[in-house]
């Protein structure tokens, strides 16, 4: 078992009491809300004749299937509108904050908790939703829930959990260049499988981590959940207090940043730790890294050929064969001139002010191809609205790029921004599985936010090591 | 805050010792949310009417006809043990996945492995996922193929499925088979008659103000 941990250490502060069934009984900090999976848990809450417990310790926003474009009311989707009209009344007849389009400050729900400053160190948080694990990135207990736990959640204020293993995945020496921390979740996620981290959170750690800023440590949280791991942390530190202290939280409440700085301190991982498990990986050695199959861990870098099945351990072969037939990959290629038919740079995972910079920055002065259709999702109206302060809506919009409102948008394609039939779509997004993208033909490549920059301007996977940065942004 | 209706204690759900039924085998590693439920049947406020959705991809084409797939079959339509191989479930959080297939009428999920949120949905809903070894998962699946209509019986309890001559060690989860078997999967109900501890548990915290936390019913 683990020991001095932060996982050891938050899990121990928010234990409420054991329970007759063997779990841990924990008392959640930030519930986070959103429109597809709450409608049933406030209606089980109802049925029992419940109130919300902790209506201040919960924060909604609307993200997966609202409109990128034309976003007035009602929407012209009626189960959107329905399921936004349902949300308003849930929150609003709770005394939730709700982050709403009319709000300025709507975006995807793993985007605005860190910009406002809702994610804190040393907090549990929950949602219903996988990539929650997100906030790890902050030094956060952070998973997701299904409904019926987001009804336990809205009842009690808690949450019914077993203790997990933690692995320390330490991530030595610097990345290389146009190496981001997309390659290194991609990398790792290859390396130890979509179900290596099954009943374990993995703590990221070394010197390739805590290099990136917050951004990126929150794109590596993120996709903890495609690895099997339902939670990903990062200890806090200056880069952390950074951040937060710019936020609405802590912006103009220097004091109260003083006061919980000592707690944030206390849950860090002790040196003398112990941990379940260590993996350690070089990297200095990762590369760009793209999807070429139909799981996130189907990956490889790009240089590097794609797989023969035959060669994989004998579990991996089977799903091996059918992801490369719905690919149209061949073994032994590399995925680099993979044509692409759509460019979609958004998503929970790479949807922040910093992945817009750094595509911007390849875009700058050139064309989308012909072939392609190209469009920006940023991550939240903040995300946006800074974006645009800087001039990057044009630099997209000169480029030939869609610039759209903010959402989950074709990551799953629960809104009108879908694959059409077998199109190829080079994504930043989390998940490359047959039909996520909204066409059960369509074909999902992952990659980082400036590789999708330079997808989107050759028509096809790009080592994006091989273009020039044109950067004046 | 209303109080539960039951005193700390009293089981508050059914308990789930057992599940007996005919099976349906449903093959391959990686089947991940997006398969078992497609993400655009999910715009609906409530779980009604999802089972007609389960594996929707998998079971029609573009025109809606019917490809071949377990869920379409003829032979395993009264099915409630479904089959499957290693990491079910993988994904999304989305409950509407345990939900469509509970509403499709599976009442057990035995496996090689599962996906640990899917597990977690499927146990709040009182259906038990159960893993056993890659070998004894393809020959209950070849055996279920062959005889669509004979008893799978799993023991939650005793760990056990059962099925013609042949008896299968399975695993449940400690957790999970505590609370099934002794009906104390309701957590809703469970946790809500700690509230004065929750509280407490609240006010320790540096970082949640005093505003935040409910006043003590008198």
């Amino acid at each position: 078992m683990s020991e001095g941990t932060l996982y050891d250490k938050v899990w121990d502060r928010h234990k409420v009491t054991a329970l007759p069934t063997g779990q841990d009984q924990l008392f959640v900090g930030l519930h986070l809300v959103h429109e597809v999976t709450s409608p049933q848990a406030f209606g089980m809450l109802r049925e029992r004749d419940q109130e919300v417990a902790f209506p201040k310790r919960t924060h909604a926003t609307v993200d997966h299937i609202v409109p990128t474009g034309n976003r007035d009311r009602p929407y012209r989707d009626e189960a959107a509108e329905n399921m936004m009209a349902e949300l308003e009344e849930n929150v609003r007849g709770s005394g939730i904050d709700f982050s709403d389009p009319d709000s300025g400050d709507q975006g995807i729900v793993h985007v605005i908790g860190p910009e406002q400053g809702l994610t804190q160190p040393g907090m549990t948080i929950v949602c219903g939703d996988s990539h929650t694990s997100t906030h790890g990135a902050f030094g956060a207990l952070a998973f997701g829930i299904g409904t019926s736990q987001i009804r336990d959640v809205l009842a009690t204020g808690c949450i019914a959990m077993e203790k997990q293993k933690v692995r320390k995945i330490e991530v030595t020496g610097e990345l290389g260049e146009g190496v981001t921390a997309k390659d290194v979740i991609l990398t790792i996620i290859g390396k130890l499988g979509t179900d290596g981290g099954v009943g374990y959170v993995y703590e990221y750690a070394g010197e390739a981590i805590e290099d990136l800023g917050m951004e990126g440590r929150m794109s590596i949280c993120n996709m903890s959940i495609e690895g099997g791991a339902r939670a990903g942390y990062v200890n806090p530190d200056e880069t952390t207090y950074e951040w937060l202290a710019e936020t609405d939280a802590f912006a103009d409440d220097p004091e109260e940043f003083e006061r919980l700085k000592p707690y944030w301190e206390s849950i860090r991982t002790d040196d003398d730790a112990e941990y379940d498990d260590v993996v350690t990986i070089d990297g200095s050695a990762i590369e760009p890294t793209v999807t070429w199959g139909t799981t996130p861990g189907q990956t490889a870098g790009i240089t590097e050929p794609i797989p023969d099945p035959d060669d994989l351990p004998e579990e991996d072969r089977d799903t091996a064969r059918r992801a490369q037939k719905h690919m149209r990959v061949d073994p032994g290629d590399t995925m680099e001139g993979y044509d692409i038919d759509v460019a979609f740079l958004g998503s929970c995972t790479n949807a922040r002010l910093k992945d817009l910079r750094e595509a911007a920055a390849f875009v700058e002065g050139r064309e989308v191809d012909d072939d392609v259709r190209a469009m920006v999702v940023p991550g939240s109206q903040r995300v946006r609205d800074a974006a645009e302060a800087e001039g990057l809506d044009e630099i997209f919009k000169q480029a030939g790029f869609d610039w759209r409102e903010p959402g989950c948008s074709m990551c799953l394609g629960m809104n009108d921004d879908q694959l059409v039939g077998d199109e190829a779509s080079a994504s930043s997004s989390n998940r490359n599985f047959v039909g996520r993208q909204g066409s059960k033909d369509g074909r999902t490549v992952l990659m980082s936010p400036i590789m999708v920059a330079a997808a989107a301007v050759t028509g096809e996977v790009t080592d994006v090591r091989e273009m020039e940065e044109v950067a004046t942004v | 805050m209303s109080s539960p209706e039951f005193s700390a204690g009293e089981a508050p759900a059914e308990k789930v010792t057992e599940v007996t039924g005919t099976g349906i085998p449903v093959r391959g590693n990686d089947i991940d949310t997006d398969q078992i439920i497609p993400a655009r049947f999910m715009k609906v406020v409530t779980f009604d009417g999802l089972g007609q959705f389960s594996f929707f991809d998998q079971r029609f084409d573009d025109d809606d006809n019917e490809k071949d797939h377990p869920f379409n079959e003829e032979q395993y339509q009264g099915a409630n043990v479904l089959v499957v191989n290693a990491n079910f479930g993988c994904g999304s959080s989305r409950e509407h996945a345990p939900q469509a297939l509970m509403r499709w009428g599976i009442d057990a999920v035995v496996g090689e492995s599962f996906a640990e949120i899917f597990a977690g949905n499927c146990l709040a809903l009182g259906i038990p996922t159960v893993t056993a070894d890659q070998e004894e998962i393809e020959a209950l699946q070849d055996y279920v193929e062959a005889n669509p209509d004979a008893e799978v019986d799993i023991d939650v309890a005793a760990e056990t499925i059962t099925y013609g001559d042949t008896v299968v060690d399975a695993t449940v989860h400690d957790a999970q088979r505590k609370a099934l078997v002794e009906g104390v999967w309701d957590t809703t109900a469970l946790m809500g008659a700690n509230e004065s501890a929750v509280r407490e548990t609240a006010r320790s915290l540096p970082y949640v103000p005093a505003e935040h936390i409910p006043e003590d019913e008198a």
